[in-house]
């Protein structure tokens, strides 16, 4: 596979240890340990109380994940935030509705990339929540304290991911 | 107040450090999952290991504690396999999609939309998943040294060694 040169991008060990002395301090300063998909919940209830604001406050799941701002949702904010300042710094900012490696595969549509990328969302979200977390939640923060359910959750997200994959890139261009 | 600042410096830190790493962006993902590319498992499990190792000190003198989820079987491996096909569906997961936003890829936006109506969907059918899926296999807050009935820093040693090799690996075969 192509390289495409190095992208000025940080060496990923690099980037990587620095990301684990983050979750350190935030696990010793705030007690905090990272995670994203619970997040979509609350914002969903948000958005749901606007039109029927009593039936979500009689829903189950909306009892448990109860609509609110709070750590976790900052947290997603930030990291769109934080992307932002590193991309837009280093010149890597670049406005794309479709991704290199979708377009040679799948061409250049618009449309087909947004319809997939939605069903793709809404199931990714499904089975996160089934699951009890998405990679954020198990994949690192379920690993890293050596948890049974991050290790189950993160081989079945590559497990369920390089099979579809798979079929998606059949013949495509790689391998 | 001060939680919810913690939240949006921890998520900037982070989303700066993603968008770094080059391992938000949908090329990234797709590369990993059609293994071709492990930039984000190298990103991903170094920052595992370093944060293993810290967390772990911090726990041992007392001063953080750990916050487990749940082991559901069911729940994890059907939750997770899900995940996985929405995963490379979407090219993104939870958290980065809001990381790719902020670079441009505002195809981003098709799996934020699709997260918040799958979220709205699983929260109609809780009540449903609880008294079945999330019934199955249920073992509790468990790590996998108490699983193990061992210390758990020899349970972070292997992982390290794991590691390690599995680096070597992939340096030696240029993924």
């Amino acid at each position: 596979m192509e390289q495409k040169g190095n992208d000025k991008g940080w060496n990923p060990y690099v980037a990587g240890f620095l990301t684990g002395l983050l979750l350190i301090a935030s696990v010793w300063f705030t007690g905090k340990y990272v995670g994203a998909s619970t997040t979509f919940v609350r914002s969903t209830g948000f958005i749901e109380k606007v039109f029927e604001a009593e039936r979500v406050g009689s829903m189950e799941y909306f009892k448990k994940e109860v609509p609110k701002i709070d750590w976790q949702f900052l947290f997603v904010i930030g990291i769109f935030i934080g992307s932002l300042i590193a991309s837009t710094t280093s010149k890597t900012f670049r406005l794309q509705g479709v991704p290199d490696m979708w377009q040679e595969r799948f061409g250049p549509g618009k449309a087909k990339r947004a319809i997939v990328a939605f069903i793709g969302g809404a199931v990714a979200i499904f089975g996160a929540r089934l699951a009890d977390g998405c990679p954020s939640g198990h994949g690192l923060s379920g690993s890293l304290q050596l948890a049974v359910s991050g290790y189950v959750s993160l081989i079945c997200f590559f497990v369920g991911g390089i099979v579809v994959a798979r079929i998606l890139y059949k013949g495509g261009e790689g391998r | 107040m001060n939680e919810l600042i913690y939240g949006l410096v921890t998520g900037i830190i982070f989303g700066f450090l993603l968008q770094k790493g080059r391992v938000i962006r949908y090329d990234k993902q797709l590369g990993a999952l059609r293994l071709l590319d492990m930039t984000i498992v190298k990103f991903m499990f170094t920052s595992i290991l370093v944060a293993m190792v810290g967390v772990y000190i911090l726990k041992d003198l007392g001063i953080a504690k750990l916050s487990l989820k749940a082991t559901v079987l069911g729940g994890n491996i059907v939750g997770g396999l899900i995940f996985g096909i929405g995963w490379a569906l979407l090219g993104y997961c939870p958290g980065t999609q809001l990381g790719a936003l902020g670079e441009g890829r505002w195809d981003a936006v098709w799996g934020i939309l699709g997260m918040l109506v799958g979220a709205g969907i699983f929260a109609e059918m809780y009540s449903f998943l609880k008294r079945t899926v999330l019934q199955w296999g249920d073992f509790g807050k468990i790590t996998i040294p108490q699983a193990l009935g061992i210390n758990h820093w020899i349970v972070v040693a292997a992982f390290v060694i794991i590691g390690i090799l599995m680096f070597r690996f992939f340096e030696k075969k240029g993924l």
